[in-house]
């Protein structure tokens, strides 16, 4: 799995039948220290996780198998939340950066 | 396989019920000099494992799976053994 930390939150109505009622998040990869680096994705979520928090995600064709039979078309979902204290050096992320509409 | 150091083991209570009891090692792959090379993995220890441990980190969902003995389960990384020595003869000299 990679580390992440989800940086917001994605709407779509019209999308694989397979996908309705999962919630889909933006995140960014994190480095083992616990920052962010690289350029937002997007991965589905299968644990409940939030803005502002760290997290673990499944690529591949893995990232179908939180649902498993259901054939959800995911390369990427987030199995895990990372507790806050990990990442000791980090500080508090409260996650309000602004929204693109 | 890649060879890796193990930096940290993480842990996380909100997780898939396929991760209960096993242990979460954040593992950094090596090159040859033992220098850092790309991103940090979180794999499942196949290898009871621990921090400074040099591992071999499997990154394939099947082969994960059968450390956890659990298959179509999203887990895409695992550290299969503890590497007590290597020996690299260079061809070139």
């Amino acid at each position: 799995m990679k580390l992440a930390r989800v940086v917001g939150t994605v709407v779509s109505t019209v999308k694989d039948e397979n996908m309705q009622g999962k919630k889909i998040l933006l995140v960014r990869a994190l480095d083992a220290s616990g920052q962010v680096t690289g350029e937002p994705f997007v991965a589905l979520d299968s644990v409940g996780a939030g803005v502002g928090e760290d997290v673990f995600y499944a690529r591949g064709k893995e990232g179908s198998f939180p649902w498993h039979p259901q054939p959800v078309p995911s390369d990427a979902s987030i199995v895990g939340i990372l507790d806050p204290f990990n990442f000791p050096t980090r500080e508090s992320h409260t996650g309000t950066e602004g929204t693109q509409k | 396989m890649i060879i890796g150091r193990v930096i940290d083991e993480l842990v996380s209570t909100q997780k898939g019920e396929y991760f209960h009891g096993q242990k979460l090692l954040l593992v950094q792959p090596l090159d040859l000099n033992e220098t850092d090379m790309d991103e940090a993995v979180l794999a499942i220890d196949g290898a009871d494992a621990g921090i400074g441990d040099r591992v071999l980190l499997v990154q394939d969902g099947f082969a994960a799976m059968h450390v956890l003995g659990q298959f179509q389960v999203p887990v895409d990384a695992a550290v299969i053994g503890v590497i007590d020595q290597i020996d690299f003869f260079d061809r070139q000299n």
